[in-house]
Order: C-alpha cells, then structure tokens, then sequence
C-alpha cells in the first residue's frame, strides 16, 4: 500500500498499521471478549463446531474473492449449493447407486460438481463475452438454479443414511472436522494459484484495469470465466458437505442468503469490489469473523435477529477502515 | 404537460433506444396472452393483477433512480418488510398515520444508505447490504418475529381492499401517480436531469457545478420511499404486517429495471420503461398460471422459477444482440 515516510509522526504509523490489519485485531478483540465472558468457549467441542459452521462459508468465500476480484460478484453461489446438494443424493440413491455403493458415491460426488462447473460456465460466458453486467449475468441462475434443484427434487426433502458420503461433512482427523482441512487445502492451493500462476497475474490485472490487461494481450475472457468456473465449483463442494452434515438435502434451504454471507466475508477479508486484489487468507478471516460474532451473540442470549444487526455493522465497519486506508 | 418529446414516439426511441425490447416483448406476451386464454383481458385479471404487482413497480421506480446515479440499491426488500410492520403497528390510527410515517421509516433507510454512501465513500454494494442485513433485524426485532395483523376496524384497510370511485382499486390509483410523479421529477426537474447526468460522468457533473451529492441523496431517499410505499401495500393487500417477506425483491426490481433497458452504469433510463420491465416479469407468472389453468400441463412453483430465470435470461440475449453490443447492458 502506501509506502510512509520518515517525516510523517509516529502515530499515523501506528492508526496505519492498525488498519492494515483490522481484520486480525477484530479477531483478537472478539476472541479475548469469548474467552473472558463466553461459558465453555475453550472447549474442543466448541471450536469443532465452529469450524465445521465456518469451512462452508470459507470455501465460497475464497471463489467469491476470486470473482470479485475481477471487478465482478456472484450472486447465484446458494443457488448451485442448492442444485449440487440436491443432486447428491438423487444419484447414490438411485437403483445404479444401490446396486455399485462405490460407483455411485464416487458420481455422486463428481456429477453434483460437473453441474457446478457448467453453472460457472455459463456465469462466466455471459459476463465474458456477452459482457454483461455480472450482477446481471448471476442474477439469472439466482432465480432459476435452485428452482432447477426443486424441480429435480420435487420440493422435496430427501433424508438418506450414507456414512461414507457424510464423511464430508461430519469426518474428523486428527480430531479437526475433515472440512475445516478441506477448506486449508483449498486456500493454500488458491494461494498458489492467485500468486504464483499466470492465471493469478492476469486475475488481479483485470481487476486493476481491463482494458491494459486485454490490450497487452492477456486472455481476458478465459480468465474471467475460469475465476467463475472456480467459484462454482466451491460453491457446489459447498452444497455437498451441508447436505452431508445435515445427512439431508433440502433444496428450499440449502445455501439460502449465501451469497451474502460470502461476499461479506470477503470484503470483510479485504476484497476490494473494484477488483484487483484477491486476499484468499483474508476471506478465511472474515468467514471466521462473521462466525465468531454470529456465535458469540448467540452463545451469550442475544438472539439471531439482532445478529443480523451485529453483522450488518461489522460489514459496515469493515469496509469503512479499508476505505479510509485506500484514501 | 411533460416535455414533448416523451410523448413523440421517435424520438422516445433516439433517446431510449435500448428499452424497445422491453415494450416489443411486452406487446408480444399481452397479444398471445389475449389470443390464448379467455379471461386475460377480463377487468378481474387486469385488476388484480395490478393490484399484485404495484409493490414491485413502486420499488423498481425507486430502484431505477438509483441505478441511474450509477449505484444500487439492495435493502429495498426489507425495508418493505420492515415499514409493513410499522403501517400494521399504526393502523390502528388510520391511515392518514399509518401511510406517511410508514413512508417516512423507508425514507430514513435510505437517508442512512445514502450518507454511509456520500460522505463515509463506503460502496453502494456494501452499505445497502448491510442496511438489508440491519432492516430485516430491525423488522424481525420490532414484529417478535411474527406477523402483525392490521386492524380492521381503521380505514387502513381501504387501501388494499376497496375502490377509488368504485372503479380501479386505490393501490394501482396511488402507484400510478408515483409513476407519473417520478417521471416528471426524472425528465423535467433539475434534480432528475443532475441524477441523469451524474450516472453519465460523475466527475464531469462535479466539475460543472451540478449537486451530486444531493441528487445521490434524494435518489436513495427516494428509493427508501418506495419501498415504504411498497411495504404499505404490502401491509394493506394481505391484512398483516409481514417481516420475512422482501427476500429476493431487490433483485425483482433490479431486474425490472434492466429488462426496462435502463443500463446499470447509470445515466439512461426511463421510468416508462421501467415500468414496463416489472410489467413483463409479473405478466411471466399471469401466463404461467393461466396455463395451469389450462390444463395441459401444469408448471409448478419451481417451474415457474426456472421459466422465469430462463425469461429474464432471453430478454438480456435480446437487448445483446438487437442494439450495439457494447453499450446495452455491457460494461462499455
């Protein structure tokens, strides 16, 4: 960011480098307040349960932060949760996954997520090349996906009892839930890709400005729709681990006001929607802060409607600081 | 009364070049719909199926101001959500209460939205999120969480239910007069022409002295209006005050005002338009469940989103290819 100088008084220093890492010290804040006040806040139990709460959030939170880091959003994010989670079960409990358990668990992990991907796809093509607006362009699977996935589904509710498929959602190694590793693995790899690849570089680039990056010859288009490609199919792994937590899939609900939770989180995390920068660890943070303060509120007997005033304050808060610090 | 060129056909067109799909679909649809099912030009159909819909036009009218300034709005939704409670708490008053505080609860949303957004420079996007997050709270904190039934001994209850002039239903009568109203303010004011030129260079207008920062204020205001003015009717139509609904009606009224040709970038649009945009999307439903009635085949629920989703997905194709590419719905 904006590099000091030696003249400027040590105390804009200091509010600067505060604001540079806003987000960990709110977390700080929040974490100390848990343990002084929250009963039984330090307990593995409680720290399991959050992390399997905040791997979902996570996950579409680093494809959100990808999107918008091309200037763009996505909106339809719940809606593929909805339509991935739906299919799931639809596929290993059908006949042919009744008949070959290992078959069908292992397409009904790759279909859900091969419909994820053309979801994406077709987000993608229409920001990319019929240009319009992304808001717009995800506006369109928004209403219709999870329409799609009650179509699918009948509306209705499918309970089923699958240990292998929920492992995805309640497996635990070395006694962290397996999605919590998950959504590590995930970031690192994301990390990786945004950083080190030339796919990250032009990311970022068309997000600072896409007419320089077309114009030296970047291959805008495929860029942009590979980062909604990618955020669909985290969207879609999303849908499967609630299902598989919930060892029931209701499209009604599934990945329901999402896309809310995880454009917060990534711009708590430091996405900026003008696009041009791609935080990947950040939006793991302010998945965990949204989480934090959702639970802190609840776990002390404030109830969820006032939550949601909470969340909409800290969303507030968060994107005030990073505009003060950008001025 | 108006300027005379919104009332020549032509050059309504040179202005508004990108809303003529809006209005060749919705000609297309009222024909076949007129061709195909007995009742859809019934004074019954047409009615009610104003009545339904003006919450969504009035929200999509405020919605369209502000897309115009070159932001967005997204709690209209609860907001609506929120001032219906507040008109059913108050209507036992009447609804010479009842109405205008109702009304001036939206307003004050959109005062919030519109100082987070003018003199904190926090993003449209983002402020009217959480003011979406902070509104369905507030409207779920004040109601318990339930709905409040209005009283039906006050003349609240006129609104949704009885006629003006025992002919058009007093809900389509005060939505059409927001209509022509915002189309004045829009075309011949100085704040409407400011609105409409800072969504076409913001810089450019500060430049030139124009009030930017008022025109943004007044839009978001306005758009908080409306949705009070939605909530209203929301209130009115269904008898209670209902705090979970809203859920998704911002993206109804973003989508009436681009289906209404009105590009999201700001600075081209027309209230007209806009109009018909949330005419085209209801009408979708009326169709829909017309062919039900028929019969034929029955489309759920769920259908009905998917045809939806797949409606609004054909008029954005259509206004792609008809007009220049680049300056429709495009990022230019």
């Amino acid at each position: 960011m904006t590099s000091l100088t030696s003249e400027e008084p040590m105390r804009t220093d200091f509010t600067n480098r505060l604001k540079q890492h806003g987000g960990l010290v709110a977390l700080a804040v929040i974490l100390i307040f848990n343990i002084l006040v929250t009963p039984n806040f330090l307990q593995a139990q409680t720290l399991a349960v959050n992390i399997s709460q905040v791997a979902t959030i996570a996950i579409v939170a680093m494809g959100m932060t990808l999107v918008i880091a091309t200037g763009g959003i996505d909106l339809s994010v719940g809606a593929v949760m909805a339509l991935s989670g739906a299919l799931a079960p639809l596929i290993f409990l059908s006949d042919f996954g009744t008949t070959y358990p290992v078959l069908g668990l292992l397409a009904a992990l790759f279909f859900p997520l091969v419909a994820a991907l053309v979801c994406g796809l077709f987000n993608g093509a229409i920001v990319a090349v019929l240009k319009v607006q992304p808001i717009i362009a995800t506006l369109i699977l928004f209403i219709s996906g999870r329409g799609i996935a009650q179509v699918l589904t009948n509306g209705n509710l499918q309970t089923f009892s699958n240990p292998e498929f929920s492992y995805l959602g309640t497996g635990k190694i070395l006694g962290f839930p397996f999605q919590g590793w998950l959504a590590i693995a995930i970031a690192c790899l994301l990390f990786w890709l945004v950083n080190r690849t030339i796919f990250g570089r032009y990311l970022l680039a068309i997000g600072g400005n896409e007419r320089a990056a077309k114009l030296s010859g970047g291959p805008v288009r495929r860029v942009k729709i590979g980062a909604y490609v990618i955020c669909s199919v985290l969207s879609g792994l999303a849908g499967l681990i609630v299902v598989a937590i919930n060892s029931a899939s209701d499209a009604a609900r599934n990945g329901n006001l999402m896309e809310l939770d995880a454009i917060a989180a990534a711009v708590v995390g430091g996405a900026l929607l003008q696009g041009g920068k791609a935080p990947i660890f950040g939006a793991i943070l302010g998945a965990v802060i949204i989480q934090l303060v959702k639970y802190t509120l609840l776990a002390n007997g404030v109830e969820d409607e006032v939550a949601l005033i909470a969340k909409a304050v800290i969303i507030l808060a968060a994107v005030y600081i990073q505009q003060a610090r950008k001025e | 009364m108006l300027d005379q060129n919104a009332f020549d056909l032509r050059k309504y067109i040179s202005r508004n070049p990108q809303s003529v799909a809006v209005w060749i679909a919705l000609i297309v649809l009222i024909a076949f719909g007129l061709m195909r099912y007995d009742n859809f030009g019934s004074a019954y159909n047409i009615t009610s199926f104003l009545n339904y819909n003006a919450m969504f036009i009035a929200i999509s009218v405020g919605m369209c101001f502000v897309i115009l300034t070159g932001g967005i709005d997204l709690s209209v939704g609860s907001v609506a959500a929120f001032t219906s409670v507040v008109a059913a708490y108050l209507s036992p008053y009447g609804i010479e209460v009842a109405m205008p505080l109702a009304i001036l609860s939206g307003v004050a949303f959109g005062l919030f939205n519109a100082i987070c957004i003018v003199y904190l420079r926090i993003p449209p996007f983002i402020t009217t999120l959480a003011t979406m997050l902070g509104a369905k709270g507030g409207s779920l904190v004040i109601s318990g969480a339930q709905t409040i039934s209005v009283d039906w001994g006050s003349n609240f209850t006129k609104l949704g239910m009885e006629k003006a002039f025992d002919v058009v239903p007093w809900t389509i009568v005060l939505v059409a007069i927001l209509v022509v109203a915002l189309w004045i303010v829009l075309e011949m004011t100085s704040i409407g022409r400011t609105i409409l030129a800072v969504g076409g260079g913001e810089d450019a207008s500060v430049m030139m002295g124009l009030k930017v920062n008022r025109a943004k204020i007044f839009a978001y205001a306005l758009s908080g209006g409306c949705a009070g003015l939605a909530g209203v009717f929301l209130a009115s139509g269904f008898g209670a005050g209902q705090p979970l609904e809203g859920v998704g009606w911002e993206l109804s009224a973003i989508a009436s005002v681009v289906v209404g040709g009105t590009l999201l970038t700001g600075g081209l649009g027309s209230i007209p338009a806009t109009v018909a945009g949330a005419l085209l999307l209801g009408l979708v439903f009326n169709i829909l469940n017309f062919e039900n009635g028929k019969g034929w085949i029955s489309f759920s629920a769920y259908w009905q989103m998917v045809i939806r989703g797949a409606f609004l997905f054909a008029v954005i194709l259509f206004q792609t290819r008809v007009m220049n590419r680049n300056t429709v719905v495009g990022q230019g």
